[in-house]
């Protein structure tokens, strides 16, 4: 590969490694935080993706929009339209241990996919939603727009950030880990435990839908098959659990080390000889199967493991 | 109203059938072990692919191939249970749900990297179906099927009820400390929940593969019902399970019945049924129809 060429593949890479930051970064705020158990992570990003393509693409006569509204618009709307989702799922099933609302976002999830391939008047089917924008699109062209969509995400990976330790040594942080670590001491003081859950699940599915956003802006076309859902579901799973879960950086860390990691080996996949090829996909899912288990039996805590707060 | 029959309530139990075995496991994994199984429903395809295999080499029928099935399903039950469950029994379960949704990633994988992912049947060729009373038309297969369920809810309820090992799996579902006081062996309970429960969706897995196609997404599809079959039957009831499997398939199919010249649902949103259901049990009815636990 010649050297720009290698520097653009580290731009993409850069760019979607910042996207998963986002997502497990806001899946840290759900588990880390609160101990809850999300398994429908792919649900609130297609859900964030849609409303984003849907208010900032170009007018389009096969679905309703696009509204060719600013991009910063379509965050907000992602975040909105996702966390009302999110506030629904637990709003059913907060209360009740967290297999149930494991089981109830596959669900979610399930029904916003299902959603998206037949309400074609909304989402224009499996066609999907093109033209959508990027920002400064006017002003930088060719090889520096991709850059500058580079910096763009990386300031959304630092918002997160800053928002999520923000609120990791807020009170209301503080609130979360009694309740995640003894849901009983923390009631017995009087914190209402489903409140805060709640918020917990909410400001998580918020991120989730901007970082769907994100990736619509980066795709600038947006199909119901532009990502295998359990994919994203599964992967975030593993980069924050082999970050190290309850801490943000670790959650940055891993969604960098696993999508590298992921990323290499399908460049290491795409040497096996063509008969192998086809199937290397699978083979990479067992792999990062694997690793999972590995990680789950022999470093649960992680690569950096949550460390209790001396701050005042 | 014969119509009804024989395209909707009877493709309905057919499809009940099919969540019912699958549910059991569900149902007592919850209630036994204390989280929810994710990788049921790709147990249930490691099921189908086993038949498949048994039929390509010996040219069986695919019915007679559910004892091979049965087998491979419960080794690779017991395996996975050895290798990636057991390790994490002493944590919080939560971390044993997420075990098993790598595990779903695991087994599906595997699948697809021996079997490939290009849709397979058991058999080929049309079987006509069999015609009652004139009008009364039923799939010979779906008559296999509801005979067979029937049966095994029966075995299933005899084992429950009239043997040592069931009687204690239904204590531990019941009362895990007082079960373990009363010295009840915990690890015998346990390998005999995932025998059945690995035998029972190996049976469906071999169902919907010759019903439809056996493909890789087979029992995944299938999670979400099954799930919401044993949450109405309550946690850690087997036969409130059987029960739910049958009223979900059955509502699935019902809901796109045009009963007054429209039908409720749109068919493309039929999978949705199953969902909307939980979510009322979930709010209405958290212990299910036959009063199963509250984890």
């Amino acid at each position: 590969m010649e050297m720009s060429g290698l520097f653009f593949y580290l731009v993409s890479f850069l760019t979607m490694a910042g996207i998963y930051a986002v997502i497990c970064i806001a899946l840290n705020i759900q588990w880390g935080f609160g101990g809850l158990f999300n398994a429908g992570i792919a649900g609130f990003y297609a859900i964030g993706a849609y409303t984003a393509a849907i208010l900032t693409s170009a007018n389009s006569t096969r679905h309703v929009g696009g509204f060719d509204l600013p991009i910063i618009v379509g965050l907000i709307g992602a975040g909105l339209v996702a966390g009302l989702l999110g506030w629904v799922v637990a709003k059913i099933c907060i209360r009740l241990k967290a297999d149930y609302l494991a089981m109830a976002s596959i669900g979610i999830a399930e029904i916003v996919r299902l959603a998206i391939i037949n309400e074609s008047w909304l989402t224009n089917g499996s066609i999907g939603i093109s033209r959508i924008p990027r920002p400064l699109e006017d002003i930088f062209t060719g090889r520096s727009a991709e850059v500058v969509f580079l910096i763009f995400i990386w300031l959304m990976v630092l918002l997160t950030y800053l928002i999520a330790e923000r609120l990791r040594f807020s009170p209301w942080g503080r609130v979360m880990r009694a309740i995640r670590d003894n849901e009983d001491s923390a009631a017995s003081i009087g914190k209402d435990v489903q409140y805060f859950r709640t918020q917990s699940f909410i400001i998580g599915a918020i991120f989730m839908g901007i970082a769907g956003a994100l990736s619509a802006h980066f795709f600038k076309y947006f199909s119901p098959d532009a990502t295998e859902p359990l994919l994203v579901t599964f992967l975030v799973w593993v980069m924050l659990i082999a970050g190290g879960s309850g801490n943000n950086k670790g959650a940055l860390a891993g969604a960098l080390i696993i999508w590298a990691l992921w990323s290499m080996t399908e460049l290491l996949t795409q040497q096996l000889p063509p008969e192998w090829a086809s199937r290397s996909s699978y083979l990479r899912m067992l792999l990062i199967g694997l690793f999972l288990q590995l990680v789950l039996q022999k470093f649960r805590t992680g690569l950096f493991p949550e460390k209790a707060l001396n701050r005042d | 109203m014969i119509d009804f029959i024989n395209y909707y309530l009877i493709p309905g139990v057919t499809l009940g059938s099919i969540y019912a075995l699958g549910a059991v496991g569900i149902s007592m994994i919850f209630g036994i072990l204390r989280f929810a199984h994710f990788a049921h429903g790709d147990l249930m395809t490691v099921g189908a692919y086993a038949a498949l295999t048994t039929v390509w080499v010996t040219g069986l029928p695919a019915l007679a191939t559910i004892p091979v099935a049965i087998a491979v399903t419960c080794i690779v039950a017991l395996l996975m249970d050895k290798w990636f469950y057991k390790p994490l029994r002493a944590l919080p379960t939560i971390y044993t749900v997420i075990a098993s949704f790598g595990v779903a990633m695991l087994l599906r994988s595997s699948i697809q990297l021996i079997w490939g992912t290009d849709s397979q049947v058991y058999f080929t060729g049309f079987q006509k179906p069999m015609i009652f009373f004139d009008t009364l038309r039923i799939a010979s297969r779906h008559i296999q099927f509801i005979v067979f369920t029937v049966l095994i809810a029966f075995a299933l309820h005899y084992f429950l009820n009239k043997t040592r090992t069931g009687k204690s799996m239904r204590a531990v579902a019941d009362d895990p400390e007082l079960a373990s006081i009363c010295g009840l062996k915990t690890e015998t309970v346990i390998r005999a929940t995932w025998i059945i429960g690995a035998a029972l969706t190996a049976i469906a897995g071999i169902f919907v593969g010759l019903d439809t196609d056996v493909h890789t997404n087979l029992g995944w599809n299938l999670l979400l019902p099954m799930f919401a079959a044993a949450l109405l039957g309550g946690i850690g009831k087997p036969m409130g399970a059987m029960v739910g499997g049958l009223i979900i398939g059955i509502a699935e199919e019902i809901c796109t019945y045009p009963i007054f010249g429209e039908s409720l649902i749109e068919p493309s949103y039929k999978s949705a049924v199953a969902f909307v259901l939980m979510v009322i049990i979930l709010i209405f009815r958290p212990q299910g129809l036959f009063k199963g636990r509250l984890l």
